[in-house]
């Protein structure tokens, strides 16, 4: 392979790892924020204990996969240099504030609170602990707000001119509220949600299953199965709408999300299909006549580009084409199995102790990492999507790249797969021990007081 | 000031901010790497008290990195894609190190208790292999990236030399943070330590000027030289400071293990300083100026607003947090 693509490859799999974990502790540390003031609220009731130990287990899968995420996104900042200088030396005037305000405004505050949120319990008052874990949360979704700018500025470029190849900004506020930002901004929030809450209800489920359950299970499944109900519609909304903006400003990446090869007045649905980019034409296609169109601009006998209108400058459309109906597959699996819990435990909700029947709780443990999948998938639908592009319709990707030699990037690559795949596993592993042993009272570090003479 | 001061002054605003965010990096990681290193050679219970006295403090320590990098990203687009493109494996050895180190923090205590030994060995290796890292990216960088044999001599020299002064800041970290047996064992880490590190210090000042004619023609001139001198006179004082806290036990037991601490990072400093001067005004040696490097005016303004108005308040609950875990280490728990 050449170096070109294995940087790709590269790149793709640091931040494919590395989205993993933000897109959950971005919504997890809500959900801990939710716990606490429940706590408050309920303290001197029988509810209060639940809701401390679904905040004291919850933190502690926080605080690992929250390591996860920065050590993750420290490769990711040295990425840009290593593999990619042509994007910071054309891009860099606009990239470069963008991403340095990710890290003054969200990095620092997130990293500097998170020891008195995690560790501070009994060395300040409830209140500067609230407020800790309130510039956490805060600190994560500033990241969200800042990243996703620039990454859609490289999707829907405004507000900048270039001068001898390289970019410059001429209106920072188009820049920053460019066109598909608030839409991706939002999907991906409500994907955070829909992540944490999966992950939360699958886990709780199989506590309850296990056995191994307490009080804080009940607490978390519920909260979590009331949010993803929530959610799910919201996000299914707000990807429609995702989906206009992105026909608007990036009809290609429709077109082979569509596998619509030519353009058509009234154009058909393709459900599913084999996408045949040598012939240019969808093998096998299941087709519902006219709903794209339908879908697309809410018409049935609108026009929608196809393909062959930007030969040269057109996505590869079957990894676009697949990644996008595992995502849609996965919100609608989302919705059946949220709505489905909701409404089962809305039905108990008055037996408290009665523990809910055995398929749902199975069903929700196969659901724990859907976000993911999910999250992934839609990833791969926008970024592949953009190619050839960097910045769309500006810059390749192609002129970005480093001139390394090919076998040392395979090198690299190699290590970064063989420790991402190690991680990842022990991650699961780990989180699946805890949840079967969630009574060990494990300290977070233990250290001084469990040293007998230790002066 | 016009438009045209400011194309000179933030440029070379910047380049010190990003200096500074560094010189707070290796100090602040410094000490957790240091911790990391003489892991090891503690008893098992010693080590729960040497990871605890880091725990809250490592996050943000290692965000000190990507600001650095974040500085010469965003300010240096050019240099950054020529440092990070000729430090490609290095780089790559140290981010796989500081990924393998962190995440060991939290499996080892959260993993099942027959997995601990393993984590804690990770976390220990990729402290060590990211300060190996981290001075081979140093040595390559004061070299301006000679790929000639003294050049990768001159790199090696610091990448061996590198673990043992993190291992001092890191023993004079756990006997400000520490009390009893480990104090003690920490003390004799410290002399372990001193005159390797004591030992290198001298060799590299004595090699930078051979490996880098630059180097050498900005220090062996006349005034400056004289003026210059303050910085190994005071090097020297700090390091016969740490012999002797180190040396008298009195003097650890009285309370006095941060001097060792302070002077170990007054060293740091002044190799900083000393390290600047010599560069001055090249963001790369010999090829490439601060002023050719820089991105566009508008765009470091805009940075530079954000700075101005957040590093305060980042050194501000920065502080905040580190009076929260004053004191010697304690066990570290998430719930009340």
């Amino acid at each position: 392979m050449d170096t070109f693509t294995l940087s790709r490859i590269q790149f793709a799999a640091n931040i494919s790892f590395h989205i993993l974990f933000p897109t959950i502790t971005i919504a997890l540390c809500w959900f801990l924020v939710f716990f606490r003031l429940r706590h408050t609220a309920t303290r001197r009731t029988p509810a209060e204990q639940g809701w401390e130990q679904a905040y004291y287990f919850w933190t502690k899968v926080f605080a690992l996969t929250f390591a996860l995420g920065v050590v993750s996104g420290i490769t990711m900042s040295f990425q840009f240099g290593t593999n990619w200088p042509g994007y910071m030396e054309h891009v860099g005037n606009i990239a470069g504030p963008l991403l340095g305000y990710e890290v003054l405004t969200a990095f620092f505050l997130e990293a500097t609170f998170l020891g008195i949120m995690l560790f501070g319990r009994r060395r300040v008052s409830e209140r500067t602990h609230l407020v800790a874990t309130l510039m956490v949360a805060l600190g994560t979704t500033l990241s969200a707000f800042w990243i996703l700018s620039l990454n859609s500025w490289m999707q829907t470029p405004v507000g900048y001119e270039i001068i001898d190849g390289k970019f410059h900004a001429v209106d920072w506020l188009a820049i920053l509220f460019n066109p598909s930002f608030p839409y991706r901004l939002g999907h991906t929030l409500l994907a955070s949600g829909l992540t944490a809450g999966f992950l939360i209800a699958g886990v709780s489920a199989w506590q309850l299953l296990k056995g191994s359950a307490n009080q804080g299970s009940r607490c978390a499944l519920r909260t979590a199965v009331t949010a993803v109900a929530v959610l799910i519609p919201l996000q299914i909304l707000m990807g429609d709408l995702h989906g206009l903006n992105t026909l608007q400003h990036q009809p290609a990446k429709i077109a082979a999300i569509e596998g619509l090869w030519h353009t058509e007045r009234g154009a058909a649905l393709t459900l599913f299909g084999l996408p045949n980019e040598k012939e240019g034409r969808t093998d096998y296609a299941l087709q519902i006549p006219k709903a794209a169109s339908l879908i697309l601009a809410h018409d049935t006998g609108a026009e929608l580009k196809g393909l062959s209108e930007f030969a040269g400058a057109h996505p590869p459309v079957a990894p676009v084409f697949w990644a996008f109906r595992v995502m849609v597959g996965m919100g609608l699996l989302m919705l059946v199995m949220a709505w489905t819990s909701a409404y089962v435990l809305w039905r108990l909700r008055n037996r408290d102790l009665a523990a809910p029947p055995r398929w749902l709780l199975m069903a929700l443990v196969g659901m724990t990492f859907s976000g993911w999948v999910a999250t992934l998938a839609g990833w791969c639908v926008t970024e592949i999507g953009r190619q050839p592009y960097l910045v769309y319709g500006l810059f390749k990707t192609a002129d970005a790249v480093a001139d390394h030699a090919p076998a040392m990037v395979a090198g690299t690559l190699a290590a970064y797969l063989s420790v991402y795949a190690l991680l990842l596993l022990a991650y699961v592993s780990v989180i699946k021990y805890m949840a079967e042993h969630p009574a060990i009272p494990a300290p977070a570090i233990s250290g001084r007081e469990s040293v007998p003479n230790a002066a | 000031m016009d438009s045209i001061s400011w194309a000179t002054a933030l440029p070379l605003i910047f380049m010190a901010v990003m200096g500074l965010a560094l010189l707070a990096y290796v100090v602040l990681d410094g000490y957790d790497l240091g911790v990391g290193i003489l892991l090891p050679f503690a008893t098992d219970l010693e080590k729960d008290v040497m990871v605890s006295s880091i725990g809250p403090f490592w996050d943000a320590n290692e965000t000190w990195l990507v600001l650095g990098v974040g500085v010469l990203l965003i300010c240096f687009p050019r240099a950054h894609g020529l440092v990070l493109s000729a430090l490609y494996l290095p780089v790559a050895v140290m981010l796989v190190g500081l990924v393998l180190r962190g995440v060991a923090f939290d499996f080892r205590v959260k993993a099942r208790d027959a997995h601990k030994a393993t984590w804690n060995r990770v976390f220990s290796a990729g402290s060590l292999a990211a300060t190996l890292a981290q001075g081979w990216m140093l040595g390559a960088y004061i070299t301006g990236f000679q790929n000639d044999i003294w050049g990768l001599l001159f790199s090696a020299g610091i990448a061996i030399t590198l673990p043992a002064a993190y291992a001092m800041l890191g023993a004079g970290w756990l006997l400000m943070k520490t009390d009893g047996a480990l104090q003690r064992k920490a003390a004799q880490w410290g002399r372990g330590a001193l005159w390797p590190m004591g030992l290198a210090l001298v060799g590299i000042s004595v090699a930078t000027p051979l490996v880098s004619p630059t180097v050498f023609a900005k220090w062996f001139a006349l005034p400056e030289l004289f003026v210059l001198l303050p910085i190994p006179l005071a090097c020297l004082a700090a390091f016969f400071a740490i012999r002797h806290v180190l040396a008298t036990a009195r003097a650890v037991d009285a309370g006095y293990g941060w001097i060792v601490f302070g002077s170990t990072v007054l060293i740091f400093v002044l190799a900083f300083c000393g390290l600047a001067y010599s560069i001055y005004p090249y963001i790369v040696i010999d090829q490439l100026t601060v002023w050719q490097a820089a991105s566009a005016t508008e765009s470091l303004v805009l940075i530079g607003i954000g700075v101005a108005i957040t590093l305060p308040a980042i050194i501000v609950y920065t502080v905040f947090m580190y009076r929260v875990f004053w004191g010697k280490a304690q066990e570290l728990t998430y719930g009340l």
